[in-house]
């Protein structure tokens, strides 16, 4: 039971984060591309609770920034000029789901005044609305990613199980064969042959089916050898009895078997495939400017003076860290409760 | 050593697949190195098909694997476009590198999370336990990328170990004593940087495996006669936990070699990563294939190596050879 709440809680937060992705142009202050040329690489908006003269506002405020005399590149506040951050304010166009064009955001200033939550990278653009675009392209590329992988898995695992004969000695060397190498060298192989300058939609849904593609042979063992003991129960045995056909008997009664299987491969499988958009955006063979990802946000880091400089930068690296260790734990989770079913039995 | 055998030539099998497997995906792409000659106005369509024609690209799929097997028993593994020269060589001196990498860091990471692993058994839901599980949870979540990155960032802050590369600039006309030292401290950065990122798994593995052999029967019933702790630990419960950790190993081997890929291209340490890279982006096709056969040749050795050790270590497996 412990496990179950654990799960619960775990699917909860998960959930959460996803939700706050896909709304992502809600939650952000301005467009994923806006730039504010002026200012470069500029360190998080400073809020302030208190008013000029010193006392307690209820409504944070954000001053207006003035370049310091004769030092180009460093700011400061003009405290005089000070705006309040507004809640439910119309800002920015974007498509909510890509189906209704809004101009509703959480929060914002009004103008000239700007709030940069999480700084602004070389090209002014607000890091944190990149990071929340962002995480539309990492987060779902690797929940894509990894029901592609399922798909491709349990469908050869279950048929190669069910049939078995030459149908499940072809599709295990071919695992064998999956597994025999190294999966980001695999990785990058085949995005080797793939064009290299493409649109970022294209090239998200390119990284989805090299991604997924090159992960099936796991789970595809793991499903053949569910399907390969529970295809001897009885009532599989009685169904087919009854005449039941092939394609029934698998969805009907043996995929059911392997959704257990299916879940935890999947807690683990998403951070795996969430790392590697990161990684091949990071190296430049994922999705490319202006579009945010993670990865690419991070590429930024490449350069010496950002890494050693500008601190925000690392904040697509560091909100990786929270929601991988949610994966592990959903995982592992899961895994308890399985091994403690099992034991029940 | 029928058993070894045959492993052998499964193995030999499995690397023919890898390049079958690799020259179809090759073919089943779209775009090629002639592609960016063909958009150079320089260069005229001509002359782009007598290279095509030298280079034996427009051949079809089946003579094109011919002739790469046949210069892959040669020892050439094909011929770069970009470099003009047969890959093996090429490839000879990255792989070397890559290799150095990635064993001292199996080496080491197995030599830290082998005790760690057993100690965090030992005391099983003592405080040692309980903050290794908790570091090994967030080791687990922290991106091999971001350690990098990080230890990039406390090189270059503390200017206590190079910022990239695998030797100094000037370590070239010195003796074989300088170049070693230099190359080993340019080893630091990357090897830990794997070490860390290895260690939570193996460490996992250690302590599940050795609990398990600790909770068995004849563990009891050695501990009722009063066998010493570190007794039972290295006599009896560890030999019984290695098996799965053998298994491990020829794995761990893979996921290191995953791994070292990206570790070198962010901290341009010149093994396989960088030089696979530059040729995808080059569109340079053999060197591409040499790479992943290499990294797979690797895998496979390693594997080979756990199988041999399982060989040593199980009895069980020798004795099944004699029925």
């Amino acid at each position: 039971m412990k496990q179950n709440r654990k799960i619960v809680v775990l699917m909860i937060c998960l959930g959460g984060v996803h939700l706050v992705s896909l709304f992502a142009g809600f939650f952000s202050p301005y467009d994923f591309a806006q730039q504010d040329r002026d200012f470069p690489y500029l360190s998080p908006s400073q809020i302030h609770f208190r008013d000029a003269q010193g006392s307690v506002r209820w409504r944070p405020s954000v001053c207006l920034l003035v370049e310091r005399p004769g030092d180009s590149g460093a700011y400061d506040e003009d405290k005089k000029k000070c705006f309040p951050v507004r809640f439910f304010v119309r800002g920015a166009e974007y498509r909510l789901l890509g189906l209704f064009q809004l101009d509703w955001h959480l929060f914002g200033v009004s103008p000239p005044a700007k709030i940069f939550l999480v700084g602004t990278d070389g090209y002014g653009r607000d890091v944190f609305s990149r990071l929340l675009y962002g995480s539309q392209v990492s987060l779902f590329s690797g929940l894509m990613a990894t029901v592609l992988s399922l798909a491709v898995g349990a469908l050869l695992g279950m048929v190669a199980g069910y049939y078995g004969g030459w149908i499940d000695a072809v599709v295990m060397r071919c695992t064998e064969l999956f597994l025999a190498l190294p999966w980001l060298y695999l990785l990058f192989a085949l995005r080797a042959f793939l064009p290299l300058h493409i649109s970022p939609i294209l090239a998200f849904l390119l990284l989805i089916a090299v991604i997924g593609v090159v992960g099936w042979a796991r789970p595809g063992r793991l499903i053949r050898g569910v399907v390969l003991s529970g295809k001897e129960n009885q009532y599989v045995l009685a169904a087919r009895l009854f005449g039941g056909s092939d394609v029934y008997l698998m969805r009907r009664h043996l995929l059911p078997q392997t959704y257990g299987i299916l879940l935890t491969q999947a807690a683990l499988l998403i951070p795996q495939y969430i790392l590697a958009e990161v990684t091949l955006s990071f190296l430049g063979l994922g999705v490319g400017e202006p579009a945010p990802s993670w990865g690419n946000m991070l590429a930024a880091l490449q350069q010496y003076s950002v890494l050693v400089s500008y601190w925000w930068m690392w904040a697509p690296g560091v909100v990786l860290i929270p929601v991988f260790l949610s994966y592990g734990l959903l995982a592992s989770a899961m895994q308890a409760r399985a091994a403690g079913m099992t034991r029940e039995e | 050593m029928r058993y070894l055998g045959h492993r052998l030539v499964q193995s030999l099998f499995l690397l023919l697949g890898v390049s079958v497997l690799s020259f179809i995906f090759v073919d089943l792409a779209p775009g090629s190195f002639f592609d960016e000659m063909r958009l150079n106005p320089q260069i005229s369509s001509e002359t782009v098909a007598k290279l095509r024609k030298q280079y034996g690209m427009d051949q079809p799929l089946p003579v094109r694997y011919m002739r790469w097997l046949k210069s892959t028993l040669k020892g050439e593994l094909g011929f770069s476009f970009a470099y003009d020269a047969p890959v093996a060589p090429l490839l000879r001196s990255r792989a070397r590198n890559t290799l150095l990498l990635t064993g001292s860091a199996t080496l080491l990471g197995w030599l830290i999370a082998l005790p760690l692993g057993i100690l965090s058994a030992e005391k099983r839901k003592g405080w040692v336990d309980r903050t290794g599980t908790i570091t090994t949870s967030v080791m687990l979540a922290t991106p091999d990328l971001l350690l990098a990155l990080g230890l990039l960032l406390f090189a270059a802050r503390t200017r206590w170990l190079p910022v990239g590369g695998m030797s100094a600039l000037d370590s070239g006309g010195q003796g074989v004593w300088q170049q070693t030292r230099s190359t080993a401290v340019h080893l630091v950065g990357p090897v830990v940087v794997l070490v860390l990122g290895s260690l939570p798994i193996l460490m996992r593995h250690t302590r599940a495996a050795m609990i398990e052999a600790l909770d068995s029967p004849y563990v009891r019933a050695a501990r009722a006669h009063g066998v010493r702790r570190w007794r039972i630990l290295f006599r009896h419960a560890l030999p019984a936990a290695i098996n799965p950790l053998v298994t491990l190993f020829g794995l761990s081997l893979g996921s290191l070699l995953s791994a070292s890929l990206l570790i070198e291209v962010v901290m341009s340490w010149p093994g396989l990563g960088p030089l696979l890279l530059e040729a995808i982006l080059a569109r340079d096709l053999y060197v591409v294939i040499g790479a992943v056969m290499f990294a797979s040749l690797f895998l496979v050795c390693g594997t080979l190596l756990g199988d041999l050790l399982l060989f040593v270590a199980d009895p069980r497996i020798r004795t099944d050879e004699l029925v």
